[in-house]
């Protein structure tokens, strides 16, 4: 703060000779964005260099990206195969069907509506409570905490991230959900009204959807902070200063300048703790009391998630029974794949701010 | 430029004579009477939860110091007051777990971890038995973890240089940010069933170390890609443009200017992906089978790994597997820390020295 | 500038901490545990000291993989110890991923041998066929244990149930513990006006197939479901793995759950007896169990020792609700790399010192005689 920036390029040591070439007249876009610099026929030297070094990179990127596909596709395929087998042995609907019977012996029947139910519902919870604060953290960090105290901060919220959901699985079933006792009971008594919250069996453990939602919301918290906080660290301080100079209250600078520009990258920090919502096992089967019954009172124990039915039925199921549970992780790339695609909508609106134009 | 600049005080009105202040204590004021009355109602409707006594005073603050701030100071600076109340709140609420469960696990794993746990494996250890260690399960750990960094940070972060420098708008970039995006719904045991099929079944490889940091691989790159992808596009364009016109090959100004610029995010988000990794139980129960001796060769014989020891320690349900596991979890968040900062050390070491 | 010299040294000094603490990590692990634990398992010591005798080439060599089964995982564990002790040439290492993953892994060749909760079916003998090149897969009964009926009803002790009545429980037909029906069995005891919570396991269990089958055979007009792996019913609240199970009745006033005894032992749990018919209501403990597996009749053709459970037994001291679980091999056709430590390691858990050695977890030396109808399955083994 007190002396003048040193910008980032200066700091860069002009070691290699590659740095030295006379600037070429060739005609480079300006943007970050072209794809490769045309070959300009010229007998300089330091531009065979620069060519392959240009084309090593480029490639090297490329190339990743090219293998990321490929995994990607590969587990696409395996998935579809599966699911699609284990589909056609289905005596139930798979949509529809409310039980999940996949041991042989026994007519093969089994749905996903409660355990996609189960799974939307509790993320959903998590976002709610966890993208507020998320941003809220993030903001104190970047914004509000004095600077000496931001950095360690960050660090302390960082360490949520840190812990495995194996222990927040414990942790939620032991400590968590026995605390939730008071919540729910409250809940119960004054919203009842609204359906949800009311209670078919005040007094039972709330090992529900709703108390999933709120470990969820305390393990994908870090995620969506961290990843926040950046973002608001990168905001341009010539927009922060333009609004302060024009005498903006710091809820101002923040609403006119940090937060558009930061839009997108929150949404995609959202995306990531939402995947993890959405795909959490461990944790949400130590806690969840699952149970095959489609309820909308979601402080009842009860309900199910797909990934969380994967991991409980999948050291019992052989064969279709497994391929069945592929079929219900299928179903969860769809889900994740309908999220993802609204949000990049939403992104797209707000191209603009994108320092990269991308 | 939007760095050269001398640096402004925050809040330029702070002193101004104009406008009508709240003194300075009024906060610390406010908060005085929220607790007071939380508590007095507390006790008064006989609410026992303490955690509804503190949202109450949580609440009675934010309410009080917005209507008197709206009341001195006006709209404005009221809505200001508040937004800054809320992010207090905001704070002060994410605290609040993370207190609870490094205390209880704390509470319940120190007991367990002395120079033994720390250098000894499991061998010859039955479950009902103190004593052991966890030593194999930690070597384990970070050599499976390694190799999954190893190969998906590097990957992960070209991948989103390719998405954000090169292939923008391409056909190839969309399938790619596509299934990145689906990607991170993968649940870890998918991925490892993934990995059970293609790699043990089919490609007939034993369990290793190694099969399990192929599945760790396929969770990791989404979170690396997505977040250097969004921390990319927040390098301004100026300075690619001015390095650009300095002669600087692409390649260079990707390599000695994009990046370093976003070293920070672009850690941070390894760091999340190694953390989320790092936990994972499912994939490494199928892959990596588990083993109570010490396995250095991740890519020979089984291996054990943390998580699993945990959950292990934790299914076996005596007391003294119970207490294992609570030092178990101890040593991995203590063990993700010290990544974490050993991750920040570098990257601000290595990062240009920005304003912040 | 200083600042940022500051920040420089610092991570170097971070990263240096780390090195330095990592290699001194690298230097000091030690499988040895029989130094620095001081309280060596007097298991483990017997069986070493009796190994002397045997020569080492009956051990084997090379690692030995098994999988399967949770139920029997801590046995497996404690067999494991000894037998390395034993047999330091030889490592067997153990997945407990449940049955199902443990029959698939054996199926498709990866490991030696599979620990199941139930025997095998005839479709899993064929899909093994391929794994046991010129034989076939083979059930032998190995770990049994008592499934305790854990319960959390304060200032009662010693509760006695029959097979109606925990059928009704565990179906929701009982919901309040005053009930007539458990004051009829209970008649000295003071039941408090206390709903009835009753856990399952949420995971698939061979303890679950295992109380479901009682339940289904002993009270099937009160539990009209049939054994099943998952929890068949709809009502009541669930939780994974016996452990989960264990810990919701000990926090929660009114829990009432099924798991293997060695949980109700290690978390202090009130368990019930249950009243057969014999004269005295059965207490859930191994001997009882053990009495009750005697009654227990071979339905395995050939080599396989399938068992089937007597879950109605009326006899003395037998305590009907069971487990036995098998571990599965070729007959024929095992791999000669692992055959060896596979033969060994057997022996020794069907042995009388490796039966006896798991009583402490909460499990049962098997019937003498099926004993030695095991050991000598395994001495054929090829």
């Amino acid at each position: 703060m007190d002396t003048p920036d040193t910008a980032p390029p200066q700091d860069v040591p002009p070691s290699k000779d590659d740095l030295l070439v006379d600037s070429p007249k060739g005609p480079r876009r300006g943007s970050g964005t072209s794809a490769t610099v045309p070959a300009l026929a010229g007998p300089q030297r330091g531009r065979g260099k620069v060519r392959i070094g240009d084309r090593l990179f480029a490639g090297s990127s490329r190339g990743s990206g090219i293998v990321l596909l490929v995994v990607m596709a590969a587990i696409a395929v395996f998935l579809t195969i599966r699911s699609v087998n284990a589909i056609s042995h289905d005596q139930g609907n798979f949509l529809t069907t409310f039980e999940w019977n996949t041991q042989e012996g026994a007519p093969l029947s089994f749905g996903i509506a409660v355990l996609a139910f189960g799974t939307v519902v509790s993320a959903v919870i998590a976002m709610i409570i966890a993208v507020p604060v998320a941003i809220g953290v993030a903001l104190f960090i970047s914004h509000y905490a004095p600077r000496r105290m931001a950095q360690a901060l960050g660090y302390v919220i960082d360490l949520l991230a840190a812990v495995p959901s194996i222990v927040y699985g414990l942790w939620g079933a032991l400590f968590l959900v026995p605390h939730m006792l008071g919540v729910n009971a409250w809940l119960n008594q004054y919203f009842g009204w609204t359906y949800i919250f009311g209670q078919s069996q005040p007094g039972a453990q709330p090992r529900s959807l709703f108390s999933v939602g709120v470990l969820l919301a305390i393990m994908i918290l870090p995620i969506i902070t961290a990843v926040s906080r950046e973002i608001f660290l990168q905001v341009p301080r010539m927009y922060e200063e333009a609004a302060l100079a024009l005498g903006a209250t710091r809820w101002e600078v923040i609403r006119t300048s940090v937060l558009p520009f930061a839009r997108s990258g929150i949404i995609s920090a959202s995306m990531l703790g939402l995947g993890r919502a959405l795909g959490e096992t461990m944790a949400v089967a130590t806690v969840l009391s699952p149970s095959l019954l489609l309820s909308f009172h979601l402080t009842d124990p009860g309900g199910s998630t797909i990934a969380q039915n994967i991991a409980t039925q999948f050291g019992e199921s052989q064969g279709v029974g497994r391929d069945a549970l592929i079929a219900s992780g299928l179903v969860l790339f769809l889900i994740t794949l309908l999220v993802n695609g609204g949000a990049r909508l939403i992104i797209a609106r707000r191209k603009e701010y994108s320092g990269a134009n991308a | 430029m939007s760095t050269i600049t001398t640096s402004p005080r925050r809040s330029p009105l702070n002193g101004s004579l104009k406008e009508r202040r709240l003194p300075r204590w009024a906060p610390a004021a406010t908060i005085v009477v929220a607790v007071a009355l939380a508590v007095g109602l507390g006790l008064g409707l006989d609410i026992t939860s303490k955690l509804q006594w503190g949202l109450m005073a949580a609440i009675f603050f934010v309410v009080g110091q917005y209507l008197l701030a709206r009341q001195v100071e006006g709209p404005r600076q009221a809505k200001n007051g508040l937004v800054s109340s809320l992010v207090w709140v905001a704070f002060l609420l994410a605290l609040l777990p993370l207190f609870g469960l490094l205390y209880y696990t704390i509470s319940k794993g120190a007991g367990v971890i002395n120079g033994t746990f720390l250098t000894h494996s499991m061998n010859l250890i039955s479950p009902n038995q103190v004593g052991g260690g966890l030593y194999h399960a930690l070597i384990a750990t970070l050599e499976q973890v390694g190799i999954a960094t190893l190969v998906a940070a590097p990957l992960g972060i070209l991948t989103a240089v390719y998405l954000v420098e090169y292939g923008t708008g391409g056909p190839l970039a969309k399938a790619v940010s596509f299934f990145v995006d689906v990607m991170t719904g993968v649940p870890s045991i998918v991925a490892g069933l993934f990995i059970l099929t293609f790699w043990i079944v089919i490609l007939d490889q034993q369990y290793t170390g190694f099969a399990g940091s192929l599945a760790l691989m396929i969770l990791m790159l989404p979170v690396v890609v997505r977040s250097t992808e969004e921390m990319l596009k927040l390098v301004p364009n100026e300075l690619r443009e001015a390095s650009l016109a300095l002669g600087v090959p692409k390649w260079l100004t990707i390599l000695r200017v994009v990046l370093p610029t976003a070293i920070g995010g672009i850690t941070t988000g390894v760091m999340l992906a190694i953390a989320r990794i790092i936990g994972e139980t499912a994939p490494i129960l199928m892959l990596v089978f588990g083993t109570d001796v010490i396995n250095t060769n991740p890519f020979k014989d089984p291996q054990s790994s943390l998580p699993l020891y945990v959950y292990q320690q934790y299914s076996a349900g005596t007391d003294a597997s119970e207490a294992r596991a609570w030092g178990g979890a101890l040593v991995l968040i203590a063990l993700v820390m010290l990544l974490n900062l050993v991750a920040r050390g570098i990257a601000r070491w290595k990062a240009p020295k920005a304003s912040r | 500038m200083k600042l940022q010299r500051n920040g420089r040294t610092k991570a170097l000094a971070i990263g240096a901490v780390a090195v330095v603490s990592s290699l001194t990590l690298a230097a000091c692990g030690s499988d040895n545990n029989n130094a620095s634990s001081s309280n060596t398992s007097a298991a483990a010591t017997t069986a070493a000291a009796g190994s002397s005798s045997a020569a080492a080439s009956d051990c084997g060599s090379g690692q030995l993989l098994g999988a399967g089964s949770t139920a029997q995982a801590n046995a497996v564990t404690q067999w494991v110890k000894d037998f390395q002790a034993k047999c330091p040439g030889v490592t067997v290492n153990y997945n407990a991923n449940g049955s199902g993953a443990g029959i698939t892994s054996f199926e498709s060749g990866k490991v030696a041998f599979a620990g199941s909760d139930a025997a095998l079916k005839p479709a899993d003998v064929a899909a093994a066929a391929s794994a046991c090149p010129g034989g076939t897969a083979i059930d032998l009964p190995m770990v049994g244990g008592p499934i305790a009926i854990g319960y959390n009803v304060p200032g009662v002790t010693g509760l006695i149930l029959d097979a109606p009545t925990l059928a009704k429980i565990f179906n929701g037909k009982i919901t309040n513990w005053n009930d007539a029906a458990i004051k009829a069995l209970n008649p000295t005891a003071t039941l408090p006006n206390l709903a009835i919570q009753t856990f399952h396991r949420s995971d698939g269990s061979g303890t679950t197939a295992n109380f479901t089958a009682y339940l289904a055979a002993t009270a099937a007009s009160d539990f009209p479901y049939t054994a099943n792996k998952l929890w068949p019913a709809k009502s009541g609240q669930s939780a994974t793995g016996s452990s989960g199970l264990a810990a919701q009745v000990k926090s929660v006033k009114g829990a009432i759950s099924y798991f293997e005894l060695s949980y109700a032992t290690a978390g202090n749990i009130s368990t019930a007896k249950i009243a057969t018919g014999a004269s005295a209501p059965v207490e859930a403990t191994a001997a009882n169990a053990s009495a009750a597996v005697a009654d227990a009749t071979t339905v395995g053709t050939g080599a396989d020792l399938a068992q089937k459970l007597n879950y109605a037994t009326k006899a003395e001291g037998a305590y009907p609700i069971t487990l036995l679980t098998y571990e599965i091999v070729c007959d024929k056709g095992n791999k000669a790399a692992t055959l060896p430590a596979l033969k060994a390691f057997l022996n020794y858990t069907v042995s009388a010192a490796g039966q006896s050695s798991i009583g402490s977890l909460g499990y049962f030396p098997l019937p003498a005689a099926l004993q030695a109808k095991v050991a000598a399955e395994i001495a054929a083994l090829s």
